[in-house]
């Protein structure tokens, strides 16, 4: 019988649907697994945002990758607590997607300084310049923000710390 | 009437409110006033309407008789909703938009911050996901409302008309009866006066921030509790609900 380790290697190979360089499992989505038996298994899983239209294919995802390796009793559930935080993301999988050209997380949740309307300064993915600015709170997807490099001029994407 | 009869209700009363909201704000996808503030709006639009899914899903669950949130949503008529009436107004023109989002996104900021100490387990969780995202709208909006009314003379006007007209749906937010008097008992609801307390405040040092000024001895429009509505919710509905009371089998 595979061990949820096991399991948790298999999902390490589904990419992300918004940014396939990195996985459901560096994303944080994938919160608990339980094998029960050869064929059956729980899994419970969490958003990143609310409406986030990625769910449905995660989960899509999740479910053909546990048909694949011959598991038929899949209960696949969704919980919201804790909510999901970009704390989560680990040092390696911030530096790939700093590589794709995303700008990760680079406050915690802990830090509150944003409310007394200090704006942390983003890295430039690109030339990594502080020169950025802020563009907009919301970018392409629900999960960042957008952001322009004032010194390559280049705008990209920071993924919002939340 | 039973808990179980009372956490249906409030959970409907959260979820179309959501819901509603959600439907009209969609309205200016692809229509907002520049690329980036479409997105912007549209990313809010979806996490109102991503929360109006998880609590309608919720609802249907509590309810227990096989209705699910598609058949909560689509397949109510407008005396069966209980939204609060200020979601359900027309979006108007930016200004209208983001002065009603003010006001919402701030009660939501402080509502979702008591609900996530809900005894039920589910609720607080939602609410905990709910408040990370309602804290980045209302900065959102809130920098648009200090634009508007710190702005041009044209901006101010429209702005401050707009919190006049809004006004008097502001204390239907806060409105209590039987539902909330049996769930607070129970540690489930939130005591909406503390929420208006915090509400009352920060509106107050945000309207003034923005030099604008808060519209006085304002009769209060009520009902929605009871499932009385103002006449734009059954549009609403008409459009909303069109696809799956046509074709009842249809598949996403």
């Amino acid at each position: 019988m595979k061990s949820s380790q096991d399991i948790f290697e298999l999902f390490s190979e589904i990419p992300d649907p918004e940014i396939p360089v990195i996985s459901i499992v560096e994303l944080g989505v994938i919160r608990f697994i339980e094998v029960l038996d050869e064929i059956s298994i729980q899994i419970i899983i969490t958003p990143t945002y609310s409406g986030c239209p990625a769910m449905k294919q995660i989960e899509d995802d999740v479910r053909k990758k546990l048909i694949e390796h011959g598991f038929s009793v899949i209960d696949i559930k969704t919980i919201f607590s804790p909510p999901w935080t970009t704390d989560w993301i680990t040092q390696e999988t911030k530096e790939k997607l700093r590589k794709y050209g995303i700008a990760p997380p680079e406050e915690t949740t802990q830090d509150k300084s944003w409310l007394l309307g200090i704006e942390k300064k983003i890295t430039c993915p690109r030339c990594k310049s502080l020169n950025t600015k802020l563009i907009s709170q919301f970018g392409s997807t629900a999960c960042k923000a957008l952001h322009q490099c004032q010194a390559c001029l280049e705008p990209f994407d920071y993924f919002k710390c939340i | 009437m039973t808990t179980k009869e009372a956490l249906f209700k409030y959970i409907l009363r959260i979820g179309d409110t959501n819901l509603i909201l959600g439907q009209r704000l969609s309205e200016w996808t692809g229509h907002g006033p520049f690329l980036e503030e479409d997105l912007a709006l549209t990313n809010i639009t979806l996490d109102i309407t991503g929360a109006a899914k998880s609590l309608l899903e919720y609802a249907a669950l509590v309810e227990g008789n096989g209705r699910t949130e598609d058949d909560l949503a689509f397949l109510r008529n407008d005396r069966q909703f209980f939204n609060v009436q200020i979601t359900e107004l027309p979006n108007g023109d930016y200004a209208r938009t983001i002065a009603r989002q003010v006001l919402v996104d701030c009660f939501d900021f402080y509502f979702y911050q008591e609900l996530s100490k809900s005894k039920d387990e589910t609720l607080a969780g939602i609410a905990q996901k709910s408040l990370k995202e309602v804290t980045y709208h209302l900065r959102h909006t809130s920098a648009w409302l200090e634009r508007f009314g710190d702005g041009t003379e044209e901006s101010h006007n429209k702005v401050q008309l707009a919190l006049n007209e809004l006004w008097q749906y502001t204390n239907e937010l806060f409105e209590m009866n039987e539902v909330d008097e049996i769930l607070i008992k129970e540690g489930i609801a939130v005591d909406l006066n503390v929420v208006k307390t915090k509400w009352e405040k920060h509106i107050s040092d945000l309207v003034e921030k923005s030099t604008l000024i808060i519209p006085q001895n304002v009769f209060m429009q009520t009902g929605s509790r009871k499932g009385i509505h103002t006449e734009h919710l059954a549009f609403i509905l008409a459009e909303m609900q069109a696809l799956p009371r046509m074709y009842p089998d249809a598949k996403w």
